[in-house]
């Protein structure tokens, strides 16, 4: 399995409302945390270190 | 005068004045300056090979105060092949069950307690002044059965001359200076090692900005033994992360995480650990201070542990913080890789190459050391804003999710490092287990009413599983005696587990510190012999 980054979420309107939702009442300390918590559930269920690298390495390209 | 540098805890050295002292310098084959854990460990194993060794060390005995407590499984069996294996278990409190808590919950539990069939315990926990002592008790039952260990206590070194083909080294006593000679030389004088200072020898590496209180009290509480730690612990001042352990004599080692920006003396006072301790333990729990120190904490190394004649071990070459129990259990490891090699060379069995395989090898256990311990201390004090929401990202999950715990990291316990793609490593040609690959230690297992480390001979091994071979072999002047083994020999199926995995026989040609040089399915005599070349640096 490569890393995916081609579309690949269905409704992507409906997913972007519900990710910033889930952000709305929190403060940007909560937002902070809940971001961490998030990214290491993803990352968890990614599981294979070879995705994850990529994906780091997809975000770390548009560092400024 | 030779000023202490620290209080004594048992005088086991005193000063004597001896012939040395007087005339022109004396040639010594090795020597090893320091005595604390790594030094004597080292003395004892020569000794006990028959190479003669001169210890100095510039007190009269161990020193007082709270410094390693977990002493680890490699370590027991270390101190299983020099003879006081059972005594450090006897006094030692064996634990396995840790506790983590994220202020007042527990986000889990775990059980250090490994396979069963070893006759080890994953850790006890003993004060490093008792483990020493029963290590200098061991050496003077070693120097009565005629083992050529002498150690010099009030004999500090002040100065060290590297002549090519020997070292001179000064040495300041009671009774003032004088000059000796060694073939060779190993600094086991500690962290702030004047060896080093003296050869102007780098020691690289980082500073964790922290400091960490330790109190040790004397009480009689219900606590279970267990290791409890707290990250953001609910109790007033106690810090960022706190730590609880049992010790011998009913004594505890309490820990606190005070951060950076702290007044030492302020800190040390009495009432003010008084009060930390109060909240911790509760108001009516009784105890008396034993130990109160601050200590911060470095990981760092020497770039090589070897300079020409002049070999490093222990904090000397190496200093990691104490999260993992890495610092005395790694010199211990320091000691007997160097033992063997410098009692071969010493003797004139093996040339002065196989010595540059104990910087190669140790160096790859600092590292991995310092990685381990680094990563722990990266979690404990999260160095930026991101890392410190991270860190509490993965506290707040592992309460609720499993897979969240492997990542809280308190100190990952000390294992022995394998050698893994060294020089002295032979040919793995077995299809066997993981845990049994080239350059491992060999794992333990019970085999009828002892167990399979005590019967490694302490020299190189051959032992076979179901294989044929020869009773014993001479190769490049060293003795191989073999083991042989049946898998029916243990009905528990460790051996089959641990040494065959799916392969019917076996062959390990295994070096005098356990370590397994190669494998193969089948004894092949030339094979094996080439094996026993390269386990001697001679590739
Ligand atoms: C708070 C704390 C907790 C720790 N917990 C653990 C733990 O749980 N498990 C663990 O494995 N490790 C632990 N450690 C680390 C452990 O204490 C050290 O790694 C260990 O003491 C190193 O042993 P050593 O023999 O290399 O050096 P040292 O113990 O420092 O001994 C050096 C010796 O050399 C002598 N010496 C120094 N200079 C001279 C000189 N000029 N001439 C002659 N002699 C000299 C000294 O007097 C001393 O006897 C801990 C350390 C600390 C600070």
């Amino acid at each position: 399995m490569n890393l995916t980054l081609d579309p690949n979420i269905e409704d992507a309107d409906g997913f972007y409302e519900e990710l910033l939702e889930a952000h709305r009442e929190l403060s940007k300390a909560d937002s902070d945390a809940f971001n961490a918590r998030l990214i290491l559930v993803l990352c968890n269920h990614i599981g294979d270190r070879k995705i994850i690298r990529a994906a780091l390495d997809a975000a770390k390209a548009l560092n400024g | 005068m030779l000023n202490p540098r620290y209080e004594v805890a048992f005088k086991l050295y005193p000063y004597e004045r001896v012939a040395d002292q007087e005339g022109a310098p004396v040639r010594h084959p090795v020597v090893i300056v320091g005595g604390g854990p790594v030094g004597m460990a080292l003395a004892l194993d020569l000794g006990k090979r028959g190479t003669p060794v001169l210890v100095l060390d510039d007190h009269e005995g161990v020193g007082q105060g709270s410094r390693a407590i977990c002493f680890a499984k490699r370590t027991l069996e270390i101190a299983d092949r020099l003879g006081f294996g059972t005594a450090l278990r006897d006094k030692g409190i064996v634990w396995n069950v840790g506790k983590v808590f994220h202020g007042e919950s527990q986000i889990f539990e775990f059980n250090l307690q490994p396979e069963t069939g070893h006759r080890n315990p994953a850790f006890i926990n003993l004060q490093q002044p008792y483990f020493e002592r029963l290590l200098v008790e061991e050496i003077r039952r070693a120097q009565a059965d005629g083992a050529p260990i002498e150690i010099r206590g009030g004999n500090r070194l002040t100065g060290l001359v590297d002549k090519g083909e020997y070292v001179v080294a000064e040495v300041e006593t009671p009774d003032g200076d004088y000059a000796l000679e060694a073939d060779w030389l190993v600094a086991c004088d500690g962290a702030r090692s004047p060896v080093r200072e003296s050869l102007n020898l780098g020691f690289e590496g980082r500073v964790f900005e922290d400091n960490f209180l330790i109190a040790d009290v004397r009480m009689k509480a219900q606590f279970p033994t267990e290791r409890w730690f707290w990250f953001e612990p609910p109790f007033k001042d106690a810090g960022q992360s706190a730590l609880l352990h049992k010790q011998p004599d009913d004594v505890w080692r309490l820990d606190f995480q005070l951060g950076w920006d702290i007044d030492r003396a302020v800190e040390l006072e009495p009432s003010r650990v008084r009060a930390r301790v109060g909240a911790m333990l509760g108001a009516d729990v009784e105890y008396e201070l034993f130990w109160t120190s601050i200590y911060t904490f470095q990981c760092r190394r020497m770039e090589t542990f070897r300079h020409g004649n002049v070999f490093f071990a222990g904090d000397a070459a190496h200093q990691v913080s104490p999260f993992g129990a890495r610092g005395a259990n790694s010199g211990i490891q320091d000691a007997e890789n160097l033992a063997w090699k410098l009692d071969l060379v010493a003797r004139g069995v093996a040339s002065d190459g196989l010595l540059d395989s104990y910087s190669a090898e140790r160096v790859a256990a600092a590292e991995e050391n310092i990685l381990n311990s680094t990563r722990a201390t990266d979690f404990l004090t999260p160095k930026s804003d991101i890392s410190r929401i991270f860190r509490n990202a993965v506290l707040d999950l592992a309460g609720a999710c499993a897979f969240a715990r492997p990542l809280v990291n308190s100190g990952r316990l000390s294992l022995p490092t394998v050698y893994d793609g060294l020089p002295l490593n032979g040919p793995d040609e077995l299809d066997g287990p993981q845990c049994s690959r080239v350059g491992a230690p060999c794992v333990d297992l019970q085999l009828g009413n002892g167990f399979l480390l005590d019967q490694l001979s302490g020299d190189f091994t051959l032992m076979t599983i179901d294989a044929q071979a020869l009773e014993s072999l001479s190769e490049a002047g060293v003795n191989v005696s073999r083991l042989a083994l049946s898998a029916t020999d243990d009905p528990s199926g460790a051996l089959r587990e641990r040494y065959l995995g799916q392969a019917k026989s076996a062959v390990y040609l295994i070096r005098p510190d356990q370590h397994i040089v190669a494998r193969w399915p089948a004894f092949d005599e030339a094979v094996v012999r080439a094996a026993i070349g390269m386990a001697l640096g001679k590739a």
